[in-house]
């Protein structure tokens, strides 16, 4: 390798998780490629079956039955946690077994993951610390005692109040911003050095939502994390990420900053999802309602795989002859900026 | 959970109450009072009766008096003396026949408990982890196959089958020259290979139901997102699946303690009549050939005890190892 | 709602598969359907449940038409040949000559060494099976008089003539097994069948109530039921029939027999509806009904029953083969139903001892037809239970 960029933490070079059913074959991911620093939060957005969820599961092999990865190389950077060195080690979670002892050394202790549900993401029948202390037990060997007071010491930066209570409660008795307070404390008890969040606070209502973000942003600061946070929301995008990825059928189709995507998206289904969000000022600026501009037609059925562009029967510049016959190559308009459109390449 | 503890044995009152009026109706079915039926009989057979002994059984039972006073006359009996009364039948208290009786339909069916429990649960995780798989179909065949087989009939086919083509004559607790032995070595050698056949069969349809539930529920725990949660943690596989599917899962089987001994003990009266084992079983049928109530009665009022207890128990157990039965009161 | 034009649900789901339209013609079949509709629909891709219905379809076809399908009839002892073991059927004889088929004739004789008698076949004499051969008169379901059955050897007047075509052989008073297990299926399994309609009227009005009046009564019946279903059946069975006087005529020890089988049905039938009413209480549509002003009476019978009238038939067809196993069990001790009636409790009667099964083992027959009838219901319950539930697809 020429010269390894220091920061690099993450790199999916086109992956591809196939679901194999009855019914005919899902491409739930159809060559994603991506990159993340340290540090970085990336946003992923896409409509729901876009395959950004799958993505995830994929990285830390986690992906049901029967879901497989077709193909494709998710390297991650990983550095030793005692500090001993600082050149990271590149590991290929695609080729590790998915039972095996080295992915579950990786699960919860580098990379860690926080779900969409904060209600069924614990088990009802275990304490809320025991949950929690039987991920410290696993991957730094301590003591009972030790990981429970790791354990307290984690509620109580999550802003867990009473802490020293709720270890001992049970998931059913907590509220739903409080349980995924505990989720995220369970997710990073481990110091992990990149946090998957799949729509945390989708499930949440609006004023816990903004204390669950503004939780994680602080603690992605206290800790040096990357955080991949996975949403269908833009404005939790804008608020949230650094770098943003656009996804549609299993793809990437466009990334950059977030203010790029922001002012100056390229990728026609990018400028579509842009127009598709209510503005409160246009709302309020006119006297009658004013239809949303939605993107025409619907996500085309996950068995077919289209030729071309995925886009192509829903995109408003579909070049006929070009756009149904070709599918994109990922070209870089400006510095930084990557595109899958045939517009621009 | 001292609150929970006392409510559910408050509970236990009407039940019993219930149990004992079912008891004492089944008592008084018959068309006319055992008395006079069973003087008649005797009459029938020559044998002369004396009067005053009618009188005395008579005043003994209350049988002049009206149902209700009878009835509370029986109870009191059973509640402050323990005494059910006397059977024609074996002529004797029923208190002494019921007793070692009771105790081995008991014994047994708590066998047939444990072969069912040691056998249904591992299978029944394994099923539902490899569901679809060879073991699955196998298991669920053979399932449903053992649910469709009532206890009695594979008793009789078995006893034809071992007989016919291993020329082993099946049946009775003991061999013949054992019946009347002080307990011994020998004798409980001779008692278990007796009793492996009826605990075995007595078993089969309690651990085709059990897998079944099992299967089911450990099913919908899978798909439940705490685990991939836990797997995400980096719990290994078999940690994964104990820790949280099965401990769910097994919260159900648990409850099933007191029902699955009702099972057996239901279940098992044919059997043990169609082996001809010295059981309550086999006693409570000669009883109701011979219309000897009380012996009934006291049969259903002790098994309905025991019932009692048994779900008493699951109850208790249940909310020892579930914190939302333990939380959320009697009605979770 | 005709069945004939419905589409099979495999090319109806609400996925595409065909890109560009939204829903074709077959899809709004789908969407338009009725709740009933839709369970058959569903019923109908679950294999196992669809043959169970086949088979128990020609066992109930059996026993409507037991007069024609038997052979003989089920009382006719025919001393010269008890306890025959199950005929040969044969197509060709000793020299391999094509007969089509037939059995030989029997000469009894004794085994040399045990003195036993038995039945030897004769090589010399044979009789073919005929469909629609004459045999015993019968009066089909008591009113036409006929002597035509579907299948048999045809003997003539000659009694001594006979040779009988025994399926399942005969028992110890020569009559044949398969005819009564055919004639047995009658008893054995419409004893379900009634248990579950009058368990039904019992369940649905005691639960009903519970569950739309709720308070006292709803906690009263609930305890009763708990302390029910918490005892053993068939102990509490086996009481209640001994109790049935032994000279009452069979039917009315029939109907007395289905009684207390339905004594159990009832309660976890009650229990359902009483679920489903408080579930289906809260239900958004059942307050517009009410909003409506809708009379009680009419909310209860044309927005709930209709709502959970598919878990009731669920639920009774659940219970059946444990009413089957009841009647089995107290027939078999002697306390249910008795001789003559014939039933397939009332024949295992006969299997009781170890002596009687060792010499003739093909009394046992009779206990495959049970299994395989309860298992047939289960089966059959399995399938509706899946097809009744709506969120599943």
């Amino acid at each position: 390798m020429p010269e390894q960029d220091q920061n690099l933490l993450l790199e999916i070079k086109g992956l591809r998780t196939y679901f194999h059913l009855a019914e005919g074959v899902v491409h739930a991911v159809d060559g994603v490629d991506l990159k993340m620093h340290r540090k970085e939060t990336l946003g992923i957005v896409g409509e729901s079956g876009c395959g950004k969820s799958i993505s995830a599961y994929s990285m830390l092999r986690l992906v049901p039955p029967p879901g497989k990865i077709e193909a494709g190389e998710i390297l991650f950077y990983k550095t030793p946690k005692d500090g001993s060195t600082n050149q990271a080690e590149i590991v290929n979670l695609t080729k590790l077994d998915p039972n095996g002892s080295e992915i579950r050394n990786i699960r919860g202790n580098y990379i860690s993951m926080v779900f969409q549900e904060p209600m069924t993401a614990m088990s009802p029948v275990r304490t809320v610390g025991q949950q929690i202390m039987e991920a410290i037990i696993l991957h730094q060997k301590v003591s009972k005692e030790e990981a429970r007071k790791q354990t307290i010491e984690m509620l109580r930066r999550v802003r867990m109040s009473n802490p020293e209570r709720v270890i001992d409660d049970y998931p059913f008795q907590l509220s739903g911003g409080m349980r995924q307070r505990a989720v995220i404390a369970m997710a990073l008890c481990c110091r992990p050095s990149l946090l998957i969040a799949d729509e945390p606070t989708t499930a949440l209502d609006v004023t816990t939502e903004a204390q669950i973000l503004n939780l994680m942003r602080d603690l992605q600061d206290e800790f040096g994390m990357a955080i991949m946070y996975i949403t269908h929301n833009l404005g939790v995008i804008a608020e949230m990420a650094d770098n943003v990825a656009v996804m549609y059928m299993g793809r990437v189709v466009e990334q950059a900053d977030v203010s790029t995507i922001f002012y100056n998206p390229l990728h026609p289904y990018t400028q579509g999802l842009h127009q598709s969000i209510p503005q409160l000022k246009d709302a309020l600026s006119r006297k009658e309602h004013k239809r949303l501009d939605v993107i025409k037609g619907m996500v085309p059925d996950p068995y077919s795989r289209l030729k071309g562009c995925p886009f192509h029967p829903r995109c408003p510049k579909f070049i006929a002859g070009v756009c149904d016959e070709v599918e994109p190559r990922m070209v870089e308009p400006e510095p930084g900026h990557t595109v899958k459109c045939h517009l621009y390449g | 959970m001292v609150n929970y503890i006392l409510l559910r044995l408050l509970r236990m009152i009407p039940q019993m109450l219930i149990i004992s009026v079912l008891a004492f109706v089944i008592i008084q079915l018959p068309p006319g009072d055992f008395l006079t039926e069973r003087i008649n009989r005797l009459k029938a057979t020559g044998l002369t009766v004396d009067n005053a002994e009618v009188e005395r059984l008579t005043k003994m039972y209350g049988l002049d008096q009206p149902m209700a006073a009878q009835y509370i006359k029986w109870i009191t009996n059973i509640i402050t003396k323990g005494d059910f009364g006397y059977s024609w039948t074996f002529a004797r208290d029923v208190n002494e026949i019921i007793g070692s009786r009771m105790g081995m339909t008991f014994f047994i069916s708590f066998l047939a408990f444990v072969v069912c429990w040691s056998f249904a649960i591992p299978v029944g995780i394994l099923v539902a982890v490899k569901q679809y798989s060879v073991i699955d179909y196998f298991f669920t065949f053979l399932g449903f196959i053992g649910l469709a087989t009532p206890g009695f009939l594979l008793a009789l086919v078995l006893m034809y089958v071992s007989f016919e083509y291993f020329g082993l004559k099946v049946g009775g607790l003991f061999s013949q020259e054992m019946i009347l032995a002080p307990w011994s070595w020998a004798k409980f050698v001779d008692f278990l290979k007796h009793i492996w056949l009826p605990v075995i069969i007595l078993a089969i349809g309690g651990t085709a139901n059990l897998i079944r539930t099992l299967r089911a529920t450990m099913l919908d725990e899978l798909r439940k997102q705490y685990v991939t949660v836990a797997r995400a943690k980096g719990l290994s596989e078999f940690k994964v699946l104990m820790l949280y599917p099965v401990r769910i899962a097994i919260n159900p089987i648990v409850s099933t303690f007191g029902w699955l001994l009702v099972w057996f003990f239901s279940g098992g009266t044919v059997v043990e009549i169609v082996l001809n084992l010295d059981t309550a079983g086999p006693m409570l049928w000669r009883a109701l050939m011979t219309q000897d109530m009380y012996t009934a009665g006291a049969y259903i009022v002790i098994v309905g005890f025991l019932t009692a207890i048994g779900s008493l128990i699951s109850d208790l157990l249940l909310a020892a190892i579930d914190p939302r039965v333990r939380f959320g009161g009697l009605e979770a | 709602m005709s069945e004939t034009t419905a589409p099979p649900l495999e090319e109806s789901k609400p996925i595409q598969k065909k890109k560009g339209k939204a829903i074709d013609t077959k899809d709004e079949a789908f969407y338009r359907a009725g709740q009933w509709q839709l369970v058959w629909w569903k019923f109908r891709r679950h294999k196992l449940a669809r043959f169970a219905m086949i088979v128990l379809g020609i066992f109930y076809f059996c026993a409507l038409f037991a007069e024609i399908i038997t052979p003989y009839d089920p009382l006719h002892r025919m001393k010269e040949f008890a306890a025959m073991p199950p005929s040969n059927l044969r197509l060709f004889d000793t020299t391999g000559k094509f007969h089509g088929p037939f059995v030989y004739g029997i000469k009894m004789a004794r085994d040399p060494v045990t003195l036993r008698p038995m039945y030897v076949e004769d090589p010399n004499s044979i009789y073919p099976i005929k469909l629609f051969a004459k045999g015993d008169e019968y009066k089909l379901w008591g009113l036409f008089a006929w002597n035509v059955h579907l299948f048999g050897t045809e003997t003539g007047t000659n009694s001594a003539e006979l040779t009988p075509y025994f399926i399942f052989g005969s028992d110890s008073l020569g009559r044949d097994v398969f005819s009564r297990i055919i004639y047995g299926s009658r008893i054995s399994l419409t004893v379900g069948l009634i248990g579950v309609f009058l368990a039904f009227f019992l369940g649905l009005i005691l639960g009903g109530l519970a569950g739309f009046f709720g308070g006292v009564l709803d906690e009263v019946l609930m305890r009763i039921i708990d302390v029910l279903v918490s005892l053993p059946q068939i102990p509490l069975w086996m009481s209640l029939a001994a109790a049935l006087p032994q000279d009452w005529p069979q039917l009315r020890l029939y109907f007395f027999v289905t009684i207390i089988l339905s004594i159990f049905g009832w309660t976890s039938l009650a229990r359902t509806v009483r679920g489903k009413m408080l579930s289906t209480r809260e239900e958004d549509y059942v307050m517009a009904a009410k909003l409506d002003g809708e009379s009680e009476w009419s909310i209860i019978t044309r927005y709930m029953l209709p709502g959970f009238a598919s878990y009731i038939i669920v639920s009774l067809t659940i219970s059946i083969p444990g009413m089957i196993l009841g009647e089995t069990s107290l027939s078999f001790l002697g306390i249910g139903l008795r001789a003559p009636t014939i039933s397939w409790g009332v024949m295992l009667q006969d299997a009781q001892s170890l002596q009687s099964v060792a010499l003739l083992p093909w009394l046992l027959w009779p206990c495959f037809f049970v299994v395989l009838a309860v298992l047939m219901f289960n089966f059959l319950g399995d399938g509706m239970r899946d097809a009744a539930d709506p969120y599943v697809t």
